[in-house]
């Protein structure tokens, strides 16, 4: 009785074991940077990409809703292209990820636009704004 | 006891709102939107201690058989789900103003949402087995290999890129937050580990009394 468990556990645990490190060698990657894209570009695949927007890169039009901008990973970098709005937190010098597949132009056109944000947080620089103070000054403002 | 624990229980969600909204400043990048990692990171990290008791009370209950274990386990485990899915609810609010979508399968909400059906599951089978030592035995090793799932949760952001960001707490290196921020978390913290105690003390109780009125 008892072997049999314990067998059957090391089977289990050992299938777990497998699939973990399988997942972490292969696909588990949720976004390649513009160096690897470069290293073995494939026009046409859908690719999500990665890194930096570089500064000085974006470019919108707010009412054709074009959005051009590069993304940058210090090594190389890659233009993207995009027809719609970006998150709040999406902006020159911050992480972003999109989804889009690789035009035979070099570009990624780009369906969505995810910001990354970092594990950062900090209160903004004037003192005065902190918290309720602020919020109470907003209500009072939308009350008059 | 219960009825001390109760009150002291609305005393802390009071505070822990009144931390969260009037004491904490917003940030500067994200604005108000962040004051969800208030919910957000002491959910999980109260899901996690959920976890942590369903194994510890699974081995225990395999080693002795001593149903008290059991309903530990049991209680702990729907705790934690309840827990799991206030981060699933709380992340996609907070990720759909900030990142630009309400989900997405990076490697740490892929793994959250197996830990959700892991310990869903758990549940399904304490409920599927009549025989009460049978579903005590099986769920209890259910409650074992599932918590494989937790450290992979934590470390998923190390391990993999992902689009989520690393923890700001239970981390090695300094703080990325200033003290304000950190006491929130740790107030709001608290709380729901009290919560936790509070409702599983309850549901202990209640299992008890269920299998007293069947006997």
């Amino acid at each position: 009785m008892k072997p049999k468990f314990i067998g059957g556990g090391l089977v289990i645990l050992a299938a777990l074991g497998y699939m973990i490190y399988a997942g972490v060698t292969q696909s588990a990657v949720y976004f390649v940077t513009p160096s690897e894209l470069r290293a073995s570009p494939v026009t046409g695949k859908a690719y999500r990409l990665g890194g930096l927007v570089a500064p000085g890169s974006l470019r919108w039009d707010a009412r054709t809703l074009d959005l051009a901008f590069t993304l940058t990973d210090g090594q190389a970098s890659i233009p993207v292209r995009h027809k719609g709005t970006a998150p709040d937190l999406f902006g020159e010098g911050r992480g972003a990820v999109v989804e889009g597949t690789l035009t035979t132009d070099g570009y990624v056109k780009a369906t969505q636009i995810l910001a990354k944000h970092s594990e950062e947080y900090q209160a903004p620089h004037d003192k005065s704004e902190a918290g309720y103070k602020e919020l109470i000054k907003t209500l009072r403002k939308a009350g008059q | 006891m219960n009825r001390t624990l109760g009150w002291l229980v609305v005393l802390g969600l009071v505070a822990g709102l009144v931390m969260s909204f009037g004491v904490a400043p917003r940030d500067a990048a994200q604005g108000n939107v962040q004051r969800i990692m208030y919910l957000h990171v002491p959910s999980v990290l109260v899901a996690y201690l959920a976890f942590a008791v369903v194994l510890v009370a699974s081995i225990v209950y395999l080693m002795t058989r001593r149903e008290a274990a059991d309903r530990i386990g049991h209680a702990s485990a729907e705790v934690g789900v309840l827990f799991t899915a206030i981060t699933i609810t709380s992340g996609a609010i907070w990720g759909k103003p900030t990142w630009g979508t309400w989900w997405t399968w990076d490697a740490r909400l892929t793994s959250v949402a197996v830990l959700f059906v892991m310990y869903l599951g758990y549940l399904l089978v304490r409920g599927m087995v009549d025989d009460r030592e049978r579903a005590a035995r099986y769920s209890a090793v259910v409650g074992i290999v599932a918590a494989l799932d937790v450290p992979l949760v934590h470390f998923s952001v190390y391990w993999w890129r992902t689009l989520h960001q690393p923890p700001t707490m239970l981390k090695p290196g300094p703080s990325t937050m200033p003290g304000v921020f950190a006491t929130t978390l740790l107030v709001n913290l608290a709380v729901l580990a009290l919560v936790y105690v509070f409702l599983v003390s309850k549901r202990v109780r209640l299992l008890r009394r269920e299998e007293e009125a069947l006997a």
